[in-house]
Order: structure tokens, then sequence, then C-alpha cells
């Protein structure tokens, strides 16, 4: 297994650049997801590495090896698009036995690798069930085992659990995530779901027009984004943003928001502009009887262990995350506070997240 | 708006596959109906039926108390949302949205349509819009001018299937609050099909849940969600999964083989259990934890970060009072 490491990587399509000035090291056995909406440059990143699309200039690493200009062929590397990619008329040994056949390995290395793949899957027991007998999951498992039985250097996955429905994707995710724990491959994952990458990452990269935001552990990236792109891309339901009209200081504890003052964590940071915004997530507001900001019920939503209660206040609609006990109706007056200081300023100008007590 | 009740309804395909099984059920005047399966439970089959799109083979469609087993899909009075948006491209919106009004059976005035179209546009948050082209509208906005074309109607029912998957994610959850308050102010009576448990837990009045063409259990959300009849229904809603698990595991007796428990009744730290961690994965505003325990996986949600590693040995407890009990056959154990 291998680090893979980009430099000053880009890729422009005509005038159009996809990918801008890219720098990222992806360790070696690290699970790395590029995360972002569709456009990003996530997926051409990743072709870049796998050697789909050559750059226009910059380099790509392959543990010590420059591979920028490499044929994906030479490269190390196994490429997992679509996990049902199988040949339907061939049953499960011969689905992983073949990829080896082709690059000519010898008949006893092959049913090395094949037993070890099957046994780390969990599909040994059906090794001569035809494909079109097996349920999706076993499906899945077997195309996972076709690229994990040529012991590459590396997994790309594009968005290989795209097309799947929820509750199975949830599943996969799981297996996924402890199969890389049990082989500790180099992984380079793309998706534009963030539940998905929060659950599988040890690091995310969030991009947006072709720029890397940020590339942090799921923690940092929930907690301490750096920019509000981050931000609002990370969480369900979002981080609520409320405009302020007024410029953030250095020192600066507390706010006035619709006359009512809340205490911020201490600013380390001048806000360039009087422009801003007051950044917290639903889970960080409760409701109360005290003095908060104001507002009505305009929807209540039931999630099985949570509530999300939306409420229509003067500076727009905020979500607070509960727990089930909360009990709203439909336009009740309510007043809203935050429980703790996770609380982040987003300058208005720059949209990055200013540097506070609780962002260092 | 009318009441809808199905009575015994019976559908089958090329005369073998039983898409429908016995299905009944009622969906009150202004309730928000859900039907909530995995592909192919007989969903959409159901939505089809009432719609008169698909012949029934036996049973009965009612609106109001009166049949409509027999009436052309037209004569229903139904209307329909599809997941993909289908628009007159060449229409502006307010004309898309005007057109189900200027049908030659409605034949509203012209001011009455204009009122209309301007409510619902107000409603839906495109009024701004109304003399845009459909085309030059963003994917989440047609969505909203497909709905909206829907809800300029009062139908006797609004059937739809599906109609925020193919929309992303932000999209979704704001959509989500507002069908759920139009359909509160209009009080329409709605019957809606997906397969997102979230969708279907927080917009239903009651949710029907459906397995390989039956209807297996009618609840609202809480009850569906806390008190499901069997493990079928108990693994439809809840993320993570519920945990499923012989009940020796924890002692108990062969008269009750298999309980179930939610992961955010398992606590982490402390407690008379112990395993080991297989997986940890921070979710933001929860962490979800994966503990090997007497070779089964047990899942635990915990509220906010949850520091660890892999193959680290903790301790755990579960909240007992929250065990549901199955039977052999999966079926719910209630207590006497």
């Amino acid at each position: 297994m291998s680090q893979i490491k980009i430099v000053n990587l880009q890729k422009s399509f005509g005038d159009f650049t996809a990918v801008k000035n890219s720098n990222l090291i992806i360790n070696d056995k690290e699970f790395f997801v590029l995360l972002g909406p569709s456009g990003c440059g996530k997926t051409t990143t990743l072709r870049m590495i796998a050697g789909l699309e050559l750059p226009t200039s910059g380099e790509i690493y392959l543990g010590e090896e420059e591979v920028g200009m490499l044929r994906a062929s030479e490269r190390d590397i196994a490429f997992v698009f679509q996990l049902f990619a199988l040949y339907p008329h061939m049953n499960v040994k011969k689905n992983l036995s073949f990829p080896l056949k082709m690059q000519g390995f010898s008949k006893s290395e092959i049913k090395t690798r094949v037993a070890e793949a099957s046994k780390l899957l969990r599909i040994d027991h059906i090794l001569n069930s035809n494909i079109s007998s097996l349920s999706g999951g076993d499906r899945q498992r077997v195309a996972l085992g076709r690229a994990l039985v040529r012991r590459p250097k590396a997994f790309l996955m594009d968005e290989p659990l795209g097309t799947l429905d929820a509750e199975f994707r949830e599943m996969m995710c799981l297996e996924l995530k402890k199969l890389h724990i049990d082989i500790g491959a180099t992984t380079v994952y793309v998706t534009h779901d963030q539940l998905e990458a929060m659950s599988l990452a040890d690091r995310i990269a969030v991009m947006d027009g072709g720029e890397i935001l940020q590339a942090d552990e799921p923690n940092i990236i929930y907690n301490k984004p750096k920019t509000k792109f981050v931000a609002s891309f990370i969480g369900s339901p979002g981080m609520n943003f409320i405009d302020i009209d007024q410029g953030i200081s250095n020192e600066q504890s507390t706010i006035g928001i619709e006359g009512v003052n809340f205490n911020i964590p201490k600013q380390f940071e001048t806000s360039k502009g009087n422009k801003n915004f007051f950044g917290i997530r639903p889970e960080n507001l409760y409701l109360t009887d005290e003095e908060g900001l104001k507002g009505s019920v305009f929807g209540v939503e039931y999630l099985g262990s949570r509530k999300i209660i939306t409420v229509k206040t003067n500076v727009g609609e905020i979500k607070v995350k509960t727990d089930i006990s909360t009990n709203v109706k439909l336009n009740e007056n309510v007043q809203i506070k935050p429980s703790n200081d996770n609380i982040i300023i987003f300058d208005g100008e720059t949209d990055k997240s200013l540097n506070s007590e609780f962002m260092r | 708006m009318a009441k809808v009740e199905l009575k015994n309804l019976n559908k089958t395909y090329n005369k073998k596959i039983e898409a429908l099984q016995d299905i009944n059920l009622t969906i009150e005047d202004g309730q928000f109906f859900v039907l909530l399966g995995p592909s192919g439970a007989g969903k959409t089959t159901t939505l089809r039926c009432i719609g008169g799109l698909e012949k029934i083979d036996s049973g009965s469609i009612l609106f109001n108390d009166e049949p409509v087993t027999e009436d052309q899909p037209a004569s229903r009075d139904v209307c329909f949302v599809f997941q993909q948006y289908s628009l007159y491209p060449h229409y502006s919106v307010y004309e898309n949205l005007a057109f189900p009004l200027r049908s030659p059976m409605r034949k509203l005035p012209e001011e009455q349509i204009k009122n209309k179209v301007e409510n619902i546009a107000a409603m839906l948050k495109i009024s701004n819009k109304l003399n845009n082209k459909a085309t030059q509208l963003s994917g989440g906005e047609m969505q909203r001018v497909a709905i909206g074309r829907a809800l300029v109607r009062e139908p006797n029912i609004y059937l739809m299937d599906e109609p925020l998957s193919s929309l992303d994610a932000k999209l979704r959850e704001t959509l989500r609050v507002e069908l759920k308050n139009i359909q509160t102010n209009l009080k329409a009576t709605i019957l809606y099909v997906t397969h997102d448990q979230a969708e279907a837990t927080t917009l239903a009045d009651k949710i029907g849940v459906l397995k390989e063409g039956k209807i297996v259990q009618i609840g609202a959300p809480e009850e569906i969600y806390e008190n499901p009849d069997s493990i079928y229904v108990s693994q439809r809603l809840g993320s993570p999964k519920i945990n499923i698990l012989p009940s020796s595991l924890f002692g108990m007796t062969d008269s009750i083989p298999t309980i179930g428990i939610r992961p955010e009744n398992i606590s982490i730290g402390s407690g008379q259990y112990s395993g080991k961690i297989i997986s940890i994965e921070n979710l933001g505003s929860e962490t979800v934890v994966a503990i090997s325990f007497q070779e089964h996986e047990i899942l635990a949600s915990i509220q906010g970060n949850y520091k660890s590693s892999i193959n680290e040995t903790i301790n755990f407890d579960i909240n007992v009072q929250k065990f549901l009990n199955f039977d052999e056959k999966g079926n719910r154990i209630y207590e006497r």
C-alpha cells in the first residue's frame, strides 16, 4: 500500500478549469473522501489519480514514483466504479479469478488470492453460485472482491453506492468501513453524499468550484469548518446562518440579534465588513421560556430518536434538533437559545470562519 | 377533499405475480398517509389502483363512501405528482400552474384562476418566477411548480409517488417542511409513496408499511417506530438500524427467542456488558459505534462526539425497558 501525493495539480478543459492548483497528501492506509456538489472537480481529481485523465499541469506521486503521465494500466491502482459490474454468465469464483487470469498469474497464485479475498468478504460459501442467484449485498461483495484480488497499491472508488436505495446503502457503508479496517488499503472515495463521507472517511476534502476548501478529519470538518460553504454542505439538517448587519471586532464576546444579547465565543479576529453570519448547528440550539430569539413553529418533524423543529423568526427559518420529548404545536410561539458555545461567525466578505476561542 | 377507503383489494400481474393481496386501509379526509416499503412491495401499484391507472382483480375503492372502482381515471378526480417533473417547457410558470384549471371540465373564470395561481405560488415561494419559462428554472423550482400544478386543484386525493426523490438533500429537507405545512393548511388528503424513512416519519399522520404486497402495520409514525408488530416493521424505521439479537445474550429464557433494541438505547462507557469496538462512525451530531459482543455485532448511537479506537474493549449498558420481544417467526410478543 502507498501514500498518494498530488502537487499543484491542475486540469483544464478548454477555457474551463475543472481542478485548480490542488495539493493533497493521502496517507498510507487512509480512507480519504473527496466530497462536493456535482461539478466541483472531485471526479476529475480521482480520474487523474487513476490515469484516466492527464493533468494539464502538476504532479501525482504514488509512493515515491511520479505517475502523472503514466497510463492507467501502468499504475498499480484498482478503480471501482459501480460495484455491480459483474459477468452475469460466470459464477462467483470465475468472476473473482478473471482479472488475475488476464494478467497471467499462475493457477496456484490465483487460487490463493481468490480464497483470501472471498474469506475476507465472507463469500467463500457461495464461490460456485451463479451471479444471478445472489442477493444485492453479495453481488456487491463479489464486485469488491474483484478489485481486492489484484492487491493494488490503492483503491479508487467513484460513488460506488450511488445507485442503491437508502437502506441498503447504509448497510454497505458499514461493510466497506469494516473491510477497510481489515485490509487497511489506501482508498480514495468520491461522493456527493455528506453522510456517506462522514461515516466512511478518516479524512475528508471538501471541494467546490475546482478548489479544495478544507481537508480534515470528519469531526473537524463538521465542528470547525473553515468556510461557510463547508459548514453548509455538511450536516443534516444543515447549519443555521443568521445575517448580522454589524462588524465583528477582536475580543468581542456578545452579539445582539433582534434586540437580544447572545454570548459568543471570544473572537480573535476582526471582520472585513459589516455584513457577517452567525452560524450554529440545529443540535446546539434549544427551545426555552427564557429570553431568546422569538419565533413561531413552522414545522415539527419526527425522526424516531430526535425531532427537528423549524421556527420562523424575523431573521429567517431556524432549525432546532431536540429530543423526542419536546412537545410543541404548529404556530406556537417559542424562543430559541444556544445550548453551548459551538457558535461560528463567518465573514460576509471572505466566506471564511473567524478565529475564536471555539475555533482555535 | 375526500375520505378514501380500500377494501380487500387484490391485484395480480400476468395472472401470476400477486402485486397486492387483500389490502385494507382508510385514508381520512385531510390525512397525510404514507406508504412505506422497499422496492417491489406494492406501494406504487396501490397508488395507481386508486388513480384508476391499474384495473384491480377484486375488492373495492370508495371515495367518501361511494364506490369508484368502475370509474374511469378522469372521473375519479384525483391528482398525481410523480418523481420526474413533467412541465410544459414552452409555457411560463404561470401558464403551467393555470393549465389544469383551464380544463374544459372545470371552465373557471380567469379572475379565479389568477387568484388560485397566485396563492399557490406564494405558498411555494415561486411568486417571483411566474413569468419565467419552465426551462429557466432550477431543478428544485421545477419540482415546486410540478407540486403547485397539483395543488391548484382540489381533487378528491393527491397521489404522490416519491415527488422529492430526484432533488438534492438540502432541497428535500426544505420542501419536506413546506409540503407538510401546505397540507396542514389546505387540510389536503394525500397518499404519498416513498422508501425514504425520514420522509415517512416527518410527513405522515399515518404510515402504512407494505411487505410483498400486503399491509403489515398501519399507525402514526411514533407507533410504528416505538411499537412495531414485527421485526420486519422494526427494521423499516430507524437509522442506524435496530439491533436484532438472540435473547440468550442477555440471559433471557426461551419463551422470548429474539429481542430488538434501538441503537440510541445503548449507552457506552460503563455498564454490565463489555465488548470490542469494531468501527466508529462520527456523523457530526451523533456517533455510531459498532461493538462486537459474543460473536454478535451491536450498534450504539451516541449524541455528539465519541473518542476511542478500534479493537478497544469497552463497557456498555442497555436500557432493557426498551427491549422489543419477538417470537421465532419475527412477530412481536406483547406483554400480557
